[in-house]
């Protein structure tokens, strides 16, 4: 690996020959003073009290941008299956990088057919009316129900019409052969 | 125990689940007493946000009473009720260290641009969030913080994150005495936004949205000025008119990703998820602010590209602030505020739902019903 290394140089270059170096270095002019505490700055890598690592039991991505695991980490619902390849993958690019997201937003959808079919799997159809809060729909917006069957009935109707009226030639045809 | 589970778009339910574990010495696990349903949650709700994976548990809103704790938690007892900041901060990090507890580089191995969050996908840590019966917090010994007796926990539970995200917001628009300062989005940070303006001695308070329900809540709670952007031509003209032809002093977005009014953005940002949600409101803010003036943004984008007027924050000289609230560090002075009766957190609570009905939570909280402004869940135990 060609990783990049920090440098530790000091003295790049002798600031001694720069007239008026630091004369509003005062935290005073600093505009950004106090966002940034740099009297109290350790650095990542510099000496200070670094929490026990938790050693997770699941699988955990981690950002390649991470020079190492953050001390605690959290543990919720694992990558798995499909989803959990294209998560992988993801984590091949930084955040910085639309494929990364991209990735892990096509891997959210795919996970949504598998958490269905996990369901199946395991004899339980999802009950995905009450899961997408219907009873809250019929107590609080009849109306909007109501236009939203109306509009669904409508185009299945509309649907099925278009199919029948395709159909119907096509059903003729054999009886116009004889 | 019983917890909130994400299906897919759209759709949650109630699922039980293994009881949360200790994982970590300074981990607590707390049984919660309320949790609450944020306006960031929809962003979930809608898929927005990427690696939010079926069967987690949402839910970064929430205060509960602590029931076992990690070998190294010392400022903590079993029985004590505490509220939890939303941001998973270990307190003694580089970022913790300048007060950036949003922004805490120990507690998110998927992502180094945002900290550890509860509830809220993997691209903020993969951690289980409030809206279950309990949950696990790590670093419990530096987020929690005692919920003090005089304190209603309707109030408690909105300082994990409605309150200090509402006055971060404010703050980072470093009002002055007298300043104009125009607020998109009436949600329940928008009215804290509002609300905590004055406290910085704003002159005048704006506040734009879609819902007359949510602005007819905001000229009383806040109060505001306020306008339906539907009913005026331009959003950015009304300012300028009505500003002298400067524009606004301060203008803080606290709508975020799922922003309606364009079709462009609605079509690439919401629809197509090819940009981080719908920049509307930020481009409202940054076109209406006046030159040299401060934008504060508190509205939660995905991380994907966002089609903003860059250009206009150069030629303008605009400053740009924005982060997720530090609330730890907030959270003296807010609680204090609230003994004194400066900032009325529950008085934003519209519904109180059980637990066990948390996909009608959800639906009622994002497709605006019933006049919801702020929903909190109650487990059956607490
Ligand atoms: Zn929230
Ligand atoms: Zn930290």
């Amino acid at each position: 690996m060609n990783l990049p290394v920090k440098s530790e140089g000091r003295n790049l270059l002798d600031t001694s020959g720069i007239i008026g170096w630091g004369v509003d270095a005062d935290p005073r002019n600093d505009p950004t003073y106090p966002i940034r505490d740099r009297a109290n700055d350790p650095g990542l890598t510099k000496n200070w009290v670094r929490p026990p690592v938790q050693q997770p039991a699941v699988e955990i991505l981690q950002s390649i941008e991470h020079i190492r695991q953050p001390a605690v980490v959290g543990t919720s619902t694992p990558p798995s299956g499909l989803s959990g390849m294209m998560r992988r993958l993801a984590f091949r690019w930084s955040e910085s990088n639309w494929i990364h997201w991209l990735l892990l937003l096509g891997a959210d959808r795919v996970n949504v057919v598998e958490g269905v079919v996990d369901d199946l799997a395991h004899a339980r159809i999802p009950n995905i009316p009450a899961e997408m809060g219907i009873r809250s729909e019929l107590a609080f917006n009849k109306t909007g129900f109501a236009k939203k069957v109306a509009v669904a009935g409508l185009l299945s109707a509309l649907v099925a019409g278009v199919l029948i009226a395709r159909r119907a030639p096509a059903a003729e045809r054999p009886s116009s052969g004889d | 125990m019983l917890a909130m589970d994400y299906r897919g778009p759209y759709r949650v339910r109630l699922t039980e689940k293994p009881m949360p574990e200790l994982l970590h010495p300074r981990d607590a696990i707390v049984r919660v007493t309320r949790s609450c349903i944020c306006g960031s949650d929809l962003h979930l709700y809608h898929g927005l946000v990427p690696d939010t994976r079926v069967g987690m548990t949402f839910g970064h809103e929430f205060c509960g009473i602590v029931e076992q704790l990690g070998p190294e938690v010392e400022n903590l007892k079993v029985g004590d009720h505490v509220l939890v900041p939303f941001n998973i901060a270990c307190g003694q990090c580089h970022f913790c260290q300048q007060g950036l507890y949003g922004n805490c580089h120990e507690s998110n191995a998927q992502a180094t641009a945002v900290g550890g969050i509860y509830g809220y996908s993997h691209t903020a840590g993969g951690y289980d969030g409030g809206q279950a019966e309990y949950v696990r917090v790590p670093y419990a010994d530096f987020g929690p913080t005692l919920i003090p007796d005089w304190m209603d926990p309707d109030d408690a539970v909105l300082l994990t994150d409605v309150v200090p995200t509402g006055y971060q917001a404010a703050e980072m628009g470093g009002i002055q005495k007298g300043d104009t300062v125009v607020i998109f989005g009436a949600g329940p940070i928008g009215l804290m936004a509002a609300r905590c303006a004055w406290l910085f001695g704003a002159g005048r308070v704006i506040m734009f949205d879609l819902l007359d329900y949510r602005l007819e809540f905001a000229r009383t709670y806040c109060p505001a000025e306020v306008y339906n952007f539907k009913e005026v031509d331009d959003v950015v003209v009304f300012m300028k008119k009505t500003t002298d032809g400067l524009g606004a002093d301060v203008a803080i977005d606290c709508v975020g990703g799922d922003a309606k009014g364009n079709f462009l953005h609605t079509l690439f940002g919401t629809k197509l998820k090819l940009e981080a949600g719908s920049a509307i409101p930020l481009h409202w803010a940054i076109n209406s602010v006046k030159k040299g003036g401060i934008v504060s943004i508190v509205g939660v984008y995905g991380p994907t590209g966002n089609m903003v007027p860059v250009g206009n924050v150069v030629n303008k000289g605009l400053t740009i602030r924005a982060n997720q609230a530090s609330v730890k560090r907030l959270l003296p002075r807010l609680i204090e505020h609230v003994r004194l009766g400066n900032i009325d957190p529950k008085g934003m609570i519209t519904h109180r739902v059980p637990l066990e009905d948390v996909a009608d939570a959800y639906h009622i909280f994002a497709a605006k019903l019933d006049g919801c402004i702020k929903p909190v869940l109650v487990p059956n135990g607490a």
